[in-house]
């Protein structure tokens, strides 16, 4: 199973015991809060991605062969659903990332949270995050 | 006063919808507001007995589709108490509406150098057309600016009126506040400069009883669904001395007098303004919805939705955290609030788990969100069919959304 599987079902597994909605988001909550924050001074124009309603700011590094994400959001739900995006993605391979199938999103039951109202910035932070892996992969393949 | 919420909630069959489980509590009605039965019967009704294009044919149903859209048009023409069915255009909405009047009337008014005076309450369907057809013919845009309880101020306009003024363009009640704008004393202001005034009416025409001309209104426009009528219908009301000097907006049939291929002669009002095989349809089942409003009174539904208003303010005050945006004097009944530190997208998220639909973000009128300095703002903005019971629920909610990220 390739990485990004085994880390999905592993949050999978994680919500599997919440039965009470409300335990579930107090959880995304957690996470939300637990996100190291971007710097301030980071979060600027360019690595923003505008939902109508909340914010998404997306960094990346190259590391090796592999590529790092650091994200926040201004608000917190939307800030533990990224860091769940983090988790699965990030420190993996460009080849890796680019051909990920994320499911675990639909599987914990966040699936309206992807809307194509794209209202909160996620279903565009993970087209943009796949995009960063494809750019660096044509940087280590020029 | 004769008005019972259970016996009107049986009218709206959605209001039965079970939300995740959960009884549905809808609190959008500033978006769009739910149909009654009568509506929706009626749209089944004209699509499966009479249902033909209007206007055009000698046979029997493009007659009765034709008289029934007529007599829609008659519906709304009382309603506003509009002077001549000629003065009553239909639209897809009230954004067309604006688009329609802005484009038109620049195209014969406004001139290089002109002003239009736009107030800061806008939705951006009442300024983003304006800021087209200013940069078109280099004309300018200006902020009529509201004061931090969310109202405009007459006097303000004075000082922004001038030669140059063309049009002044306000809603009639603000969609993000719930500010009830005083379009009497704007019309009489600018009337007396010999200037016109467009009204939006969109987040009025449900809530206010409105005459046209009693109000000496150049311009009236408002969208269908959001008086309990379907999606894609909307209405402009005009002065026939406007509409008959302003030229067509969209080229197309119904709208045409003759046609060569070197000359095309136009209709006449309204059908000017109404290219195209229209949308007869919503037509007619808005003038049901005209008159399910009318049957229970809009002054009925005023007092009540005021009611729900003053309880839910009540109510609200007691949670310390929140803080209300847009706090005019004279509101119809939409509440805008920010809770201290939660993001109004994780309270909305949150409401939302619990069946509670209400609107957050910036709903549309980013200047206004700029002028507090906010991101959004959560609002609830009730209807006729809306209960206490409901308005304690949302309590309840918003109790549970602080402990959550608290």
């Amino acid at each position: 199973m390739s990485i990004v599987n085994t880390r999905q079902d592993e949050i999978v597994e994680e919500f599997s015991v919440f039965d009470d909605w409300m335990d579930k988001y107090a959880y995304i909550i957690d996470l939300g809060k637990d996100l190291n924050s971007l710097d301030e001074s980071k979060k600027n124009d360019q690595i923003i991605i505008n939902g109508c309603q909340s914010k998404v700011w997306l960094l990346s590094e190259l590391d090796g062969e592999n590529v790092n994400f650091y994200a926040d959001s201004d608000a917190i739900i939307t800030k533990g659903i990224v860091a769940l995006l983090i988790r699965v993605l990030s420190g993996l391979s460009t080849k890796e990332i680019m051909e990920a199938e994320l499911y675990f999103i639909d599987k914990i039951g966040l699936r309206e949270n992807l809307s194509p109202t794209r209202s909160n910035g996620l279903t565009a932070m993970i087209k943009q995050m796949k995009m960063y892996a494809l750019a660096y992969n044509t940087k280590i393949n020029s | 006063m004769n008005f019972d919420v259970n016996t009107i909630r049986e009218d709206f069959p959605i209001l039965k919808e079970k939300i995740y489980n959960k009884p549905l509590i809808y609190f959008d009605n500033a978006a769009t507001t739910q149909k009654p039965k009568a509506v929706i019967d009626k749209i089944v009704e004209v699509y499966t007995k009479y249902n033909s294009n209007i206007h055009r044919g000698v046979h029997y149903l493009s007659n009765k589709a034709t008289t029934l859209t007529e007599e829609a048009r008659q519906i709304v023409q009382n309603f506003i108490n509009a002077g001549s069915e000629k003065e009553v255009i239909f639209t897809r909405g009230a954004t067309e509406g604006i688009n329609l009047i802005a484009n038109s009337f620049a195209e014969k008014y406004i001139n290089k150098g002109d002003e239009i005076i736009v107030s800061e309450l806008e939705h951006h369907s009442n300024l983003v057309p304006w800021q087209l057809v200013a940069k078109k013919y280099g004309a300018k845009v200006i902020k009529w600016p509201f004061n931090d309880k969310g109202e405009l101020s007459i006097e303000v306009l004075k000082s922004l009126i001038n030669d140059k003024t063309k049009i002044i363009t306000v809603n009639h009640v603000s969609n993000s506040l719930g500010t009830i704008n005083p379009i009497e004393d704007i019309i009489k202001i600018a009337h007396s400069k010999s200037i016109p005034v467009m009204i939006d009416g969109a987040q009025a025409i449900q809530h206010i009883a409105v005459d046209v001309q009693a109000l000496d209104c150049d311009f009236y426009v408002f969208s269908g669904h959001k008086i309990y009528g379907p999606t894609g219908i909307g209405v402009i009301y005009g002065k026939e001395k406007w509409l008959e000097q302003m030229p067509p907006y969209q080229g197309g049939g119904e709208m045409i007098d003759t046609v060569s291929f070197e000359e095309t002669t136009f209709n006449e009002l309204p059908f000017k303004f109404e290219a195209g095989t229209p949308n007869y349809v919503d037509t007619i089942a808005l003038g049901e919805a005209i008159k399910y409003v009318e049957s229970i009174g809009i002054d009925n539904i005023a007092a009540y939705e005021h009611e729900l208003l003053e309880y839910a303010q009540k109510k609200l005050e007691t949670i310390p955290q929140i803080e209300f945006i847009g706090t005019a004097t004279n509101k119809t009944s939409v509440i805008s609030f920010n809770i201290k530190g939660i993001h109004s997208f994780d309270a909305g998220t949150i409401l939302d788990k619990m069946g509670i639909a209400v609107r957050t973000g910036t709903h549309c009128t980013e200047p206004v969100m700029q002028h507090f300095n906010i991101n959004g703002t959560i609002r609830a903005s009730f209807a006729f069919y809306n209960t206490k019971e409901e308005i304690n629920e949302l309590y309840n909610g918003l109790i549970k959304v602080i402990e959550l990220f608290g």
